[in-house]
């Protein structure tokens, strides 16, 4: 029914405009479509990086940047569904890897990469932990180009010192008792959290310090059971650290709450490592204005997200675009990119001298390097899909309307019931 | 609702089916007289009838549907959508928001306005000046306003006080700082403020036409019977300007029951200024599911038509009693 | 300005009895305060707009500009540009386009009637009502499926779609007022309904257009919903840019309330120099002729 509407609206436009050429269905080789949301800052410059090599490599192949979207990014989706509904799809796009991929994967828009990881000795230039993740039904379907951290720790060593925490807290219990001294000792916040989104990034951290990597990705197995006293605990301890937050929280971004750290207005914020790109471009130091580690409870785990490129079924120039995609999953596409990007190469192989400008970076790339835990972060799409996420969001913005940590763990577990 | 009221739209095409020959023959002269003057609208006609109620017709069969992704097809499950909304606990809630969102903006802005058209109402020097002041922010977006809103209401307390708090921090008002729209609950009643800013000026203007369509008589008869200047307006004033009100409160309510732009620009998408329009937005840009989005916009579409249409038909035979 | 009609009364009015010189300094006095409180966010905006960035903080928030400063304006204009030549490419033609369908439409329905005009002007009444919400997965899924989301036409076609019904209304309404003798006299000496409307309706309708184009120009122009949802990055228009300028806290507030400013400019000098047609149009949409 759907479809017949459609078609009867969309010829009654056509009529209207007495023209409707589109659909080129080209494929020559001669050009190749990749289509982003990266249209500003670090992520566009590391794009552009990324283009530049590949026009050097394939002459007389033209790049189509079909950038659609920054900010929110929300029509981006819906062009992209409508050209892979109406079976005209760039010839690779970008998504996070995971499970933000799986309703395209359902639907049979993609094909499965898996000869291409063999091809390109993929499997052995990414941590196993990091393929496993992101395969689905036993196939891998996107090329990560870079790892983002979800679980870091950042901190104003001038606030700690004032308040007399000389130790990085290391358990929540540490990170607890640290924030009730910031309180008593200081006038700065003791953790600076930004709008709903950054306490749902908030909990997917103290999750994962609280129950361990295993209990916590198993979380997001559908159906896992959330009615746990593990579950409990660690809901408490997200309570304790939530009434150290600042009261006007709500009207405010993670840039904002990343600063007030870096200008000593806070002590903590737990955020996402693009934090270190935004410290940079505000000047502050790293080791004085602000220092990192890894969020209380997760030192040795690696809670990643990652951007990546997929081919499509029917994409026009497919050759071309396994080209592009050699290119992003190459060791040296990935220091071209991920310098400049602020995340570290997806393969665990690529050379560390490309890092060296940035503390926190060579710092995250010897980690990362070092054969940590992994596990997927749910907030950023790579353990559920966007409808459980949601709904962990909705129950994280009810609690913060009224506080009552039993109806969050009992929303959240109907949550994974629902799946 | 609604593929049949296209239809019925649509339906004036065909001529009235004649009876007799001689009847035949007067339509068609008749037909040559009007169907020019249809003609003529037809563009509208179709437009309105494709874009504006054939998709209502698509997007409640999609409301009607169980398609839950966008890369799937759906099937008719009938109501089931719109039972399934009121089970979460999201939904009430936001519903909740708008219906405080809406209480205090309309009873606000209809008060307001009254005052400000009751003020001016008596030729005063600068009247003009005024009017033109209390308008104005009626030609801005919400968007914009939003900017200087979000900032005017600012959470922080008095330590940090940036915005209002601030000024009543300076002037040693303290007990007034306060959470504004992020306070649970009640912070609805903040986020009407600005709307209320916004939109009050222009019930200033339809209550100030309505004071002035009251014929001078009328008033004079009323003050030479001895009633005072309050009197006046009590008794032979207000009275006349419920057809006024009327139209205020549609058009405020009506405004009100979808409001967007405010709240994005305010609050973006959280919880605690959740509305059943911003719910909808998520619905469909972040879990992308059409069915529900559909839904939520079918239940938007049913709280508006609930009292528009009865105040379009009386609007309507009122004019049409009044014999054009 | 703004003399509209109502306001000749107003000479025989004010001599009424009951306005005190004290009760007139009571009402100043209202009156003033209420307009402090109306003027307290444009106080800001402009405040806080001329501020150079390091003193746009909260400390001095409400005090004016140590040291005035374009170096906001200049950010906030690098940012807008290309929204606001989107918003003028978008809102002119859908602007004409609803006020000339409204006019048609408003002369049929006003003089040349047609068998079940009313059910289609009650319809058309009701389009004015609607949320966009109503329409907005299907209008958005057929502008993808035919190809159109690139480019500025879904965000036209919407806009001038949702203006037919007020154009309609206010023209209706207006044409109501042309006596019934002029048109019958065009119709003995023969002319046709185009003829008609060319030659009597259209020279006096001038007043109507404009009161037309500003009521569409300024919804359109202020118009966000229908923006997010049927453009992307190249045509956003200065609705969407200025939410993604506002809407992340990173960007100074010098920028962002110039930034506010700046998109507002174009309404609000229409409202302030064309303010007795901006009137109308708000009266026309109460339904008031």
């Amino acid at each position: 029914m759907r479809a017949r509407c459609t078609q009867l609206s969309a010829a009654v436009l056509a009529a209207a405009l007495l023209a409707s050429g589109c659909g080129d269905d080209g494929g020559d080789g001669t050009e190749v479509e990749v289509f982003s949301w990266w249209t500003g800052g670090g992520e566009e410059a590391g794009l552009d990086a990324l283009i530049e090599r590949f026009e050097q490599d394939h002459p007389g192949v033209g790049f189509v940047n079909a950038a659609v979207a920054g900010g929110s990014g929300t029509n981006a989706q819906a062009v992209l569904e409508g050209r892979l509904q109406s079976q005209d799809p760039p010839d690779s796009f970008q998504g996070h890897a995971g499970a933000e991929l799986q309703d395209y994967i359902e639907a049979g828009y993609l094909q499965p990469l898996d000869d291409f990881f063999d091809e390109q000795g993929l499997q052995e230039a990414m941590p196993d932990q990091l393929t496993e993740q992101i395969t689905y039904e036993g196939s891998v379907y996107s090329v990560p180009v870079n790892v983002h951290r979800s679980n870091v720790l950042w901190s104003n060593p001038g606030v700690l010192e004032e308040a007399g925490v000389e130790e990085t807290p290391e358990t929540l219990d540490e990170l607890i008792g640290a924030l009730e001294a910031v309180e008593e000792e200081t006038d700065a916040v003791p953790m600076a959290v930004g709008a709903q989104w950054t306490v749902d990034h908030l909990l997917e951290s103290v999750l994962l310090g609280s129950l361990g990597t295993d209990a916590y990705k198993e979380l997001w197995e559908p159906g896992a059971d959330w009615d746990t006293p593990e579950v409990t605990e660690a809901l408490e301890s997200f309570g304790q650290i939530m009434e150290h937050t600042q009261e006007e929280s709500a009207a405010e971004d993670w840039q904002e709450a990343s600063r007030r750290v870096s200008e000593g207005e806070a002590a903590f914020n737990i955020m996402g490592d693009w934090a270190a790109g935004y410290f940079d471009e505000i000047g502050a130091t790293a080791g004085e204005d602000y220092d990192w580690a890894p969020s209380p409870g997760t030192d040795g785990t690696y809670m990643w997200l990652s951007d990546s490129f997929t081919l499509p079924e029917g994409a026009p120039n497919e050759d071309v675009a396994r080209s592009w995609l050699e290119l992003v999953s190459s060791a040296e596409g990935q220091d071209l990119f991920n310098p400049v990007k602020g995340s570290v190469p997806a393969r665990d192989d690529t050379d560390p001298a490309a890092y060296e400008d940035s503390a926190y970076l060579s710092d995250a790339l010897s980690e990362w390097q070092d054969d940590p835990e992994l596990a997927g972060s749910f907030w950023h799409g790579v353990t559920v899909g966007n409808r459980w996420k949601n709904d962990v969001d909705t129950a994280v913005g009810l609690y913060l309307g009224d506080g009552d940590l039993g109806t969050l763990q009992a929303s959240l577990h109907e949550a994974a019931q629902a799946e | 609702m609604s593929p049949h009221v296209a239809q019925a739209g649509a339906g004036t095409e065909g001529r009235p089916r004649p009876r007799t020959p001689g009847r035949l023959h007067r339509m068609r002269v008749r037909a040559r007289t009007w169907l020019p003057g249809l003609l003529m609208v037809l563009p509208s006609i179709l437009l309105i009838g494709v874009f504006v109620y054939g998709m209502i017709g698509w997007n409640t069969s999609l409301a009607l549907s169980d398609q839950h992704a966008p890369v799937q097809d759906g099937s008719f499950v009938g109501l089931t959508n719109f039972a399934e909304l009121w089970q979460e606990s999201r939904w009430p809630a936001a519903v909740g928001n708008a219906v405080v969102f809406t209480a205090v903006f309309v009873g606000g802005a209809l008060f307001l306005g009254w005052f400000l058209g009751l003020m001016l109402d008596k030729g005063l020097r600068g009247e003009a000046a005024f009017r033109t002041l209390f308008l104005a922010p009626m030609a801005v977006s919400f968007i914009a306003t939003g900017v200087v809103w979000r900032w005017l209401m600012n959470p922080a307390p008095a330590e940090r006080a940036t915005g209002l708090n601030a000024l009543f921090v300076q002037f040693d008002l303290d007990f007034l700082v306060n959470d504004w729209w992020t306070a649970p609950n009640m912070g609805m009643a903040a986020m009407a403020l600005p709307a209320i800013w916004q939109l009050s000026g222009y019930i200033m203007a339809l209550f100030l036409a309505g004071f002035r369509g009251v014929p001078e008589e009328l008033r004079e008869a009323a003050r030479v019977d001895g009633c005072s200047e309050w009197g006046v307006y009590r008794h032979v004033v207000m009275p006349q300007l419920r057809p006024v009100t009327l139209s205020a409160v549609i058009i405020l309510g009506h405004m009100s029951l979808k409001v967007f732009d405010l709240i994005i620009a305010i609050a973006g998408q959280q919880i605690v200024a959740d509305v059943p329009a911003v719910y909808m937005w998520t619905t469909v840009f972040e879990v992308r599911d059409p069915a529900k989005g559909a839904t939520i916009a079918s239940y938007l579409l049913i709280a508006v038509a609930v009292f528009v249409i009865p105040y379009l038909v009386w609007t309507i035979r009122k004019e049409r009693s009044e014999g054009r | 300005m703004n003399r509209s009609a109502p306001e000749r009364v107003t000479a025989t009015v004010s001599r009424a009895p009951g306005t005190t010189p004290l009760g007139q300094a009571a009402k100043f006095t209202v009156l003033f305060v209420l307009a402090a409180l109306f003027l307290l966010p444009m106080y800001v905006l402009l405040v806080t707009a001329f501020k150079p960035f390091d003193e746009a903080t909260a400390a001095r928030a409400w005090l004016l500009p140590q040291s005035w400063s374009l170096q906001g304006w200049a950010a906030a204009w690098d940012a807008l540009a290309p929204g606001l030549w989107n918003s003028v490419q978008m809102v002119v033609p859908s602007a004409i386009l609803s006020a000339v369908l409204g006019s048609m439409n408003g002369f049929v329905l006003a003089r040349w009637r047609f068998p079940g005009a009313d059910t289609v002007f009650t319809l058309f009444l009701f389009g004015m009502f609607i949320p966009y919400q109503a329409v907005m997965i299907p209008l958005q899924q057929t502008m993808v499926e035919a190809g159109l989301m690139g480019g500025l036409f879904p965000l036209i076609l919407a806009h001038t779609v949702y203006g037919i019904p007020i154009c309609t209304l206010i023209f209706r309404n207006y044409y109501a007022t042309i006596p019934h003798t002029l048109i019958e006299a065009a119709r003995v000496d023969g002319a046709g309904l185009l003829r008609t409307y060319r030659s009597v309706i259209l020279p006096v309708s001038a007043p109507v257009f404009a009161v037309t184009l500003i009521w569409q120009f300024t919804s359109a122009w202020n118009d966000f919903l229908f923006a997010v949802f049927l453009t992307g990055p190249n045509t956003w228009p200065v609705t969407v840019q200025l939410n993604n300028v506002a809407g992340s806290m990173v960007v100074p507030y010098n920028q962002q309330m110039a930034a506010a400013v700046l998109a507002s400019l174009p309404t609000l000098v229409i409202y302030l120099v064309l303010g007795r047609y901006f009137m109308r149009g708000l009266m026309a949409g109460a339904l008031k002729g």
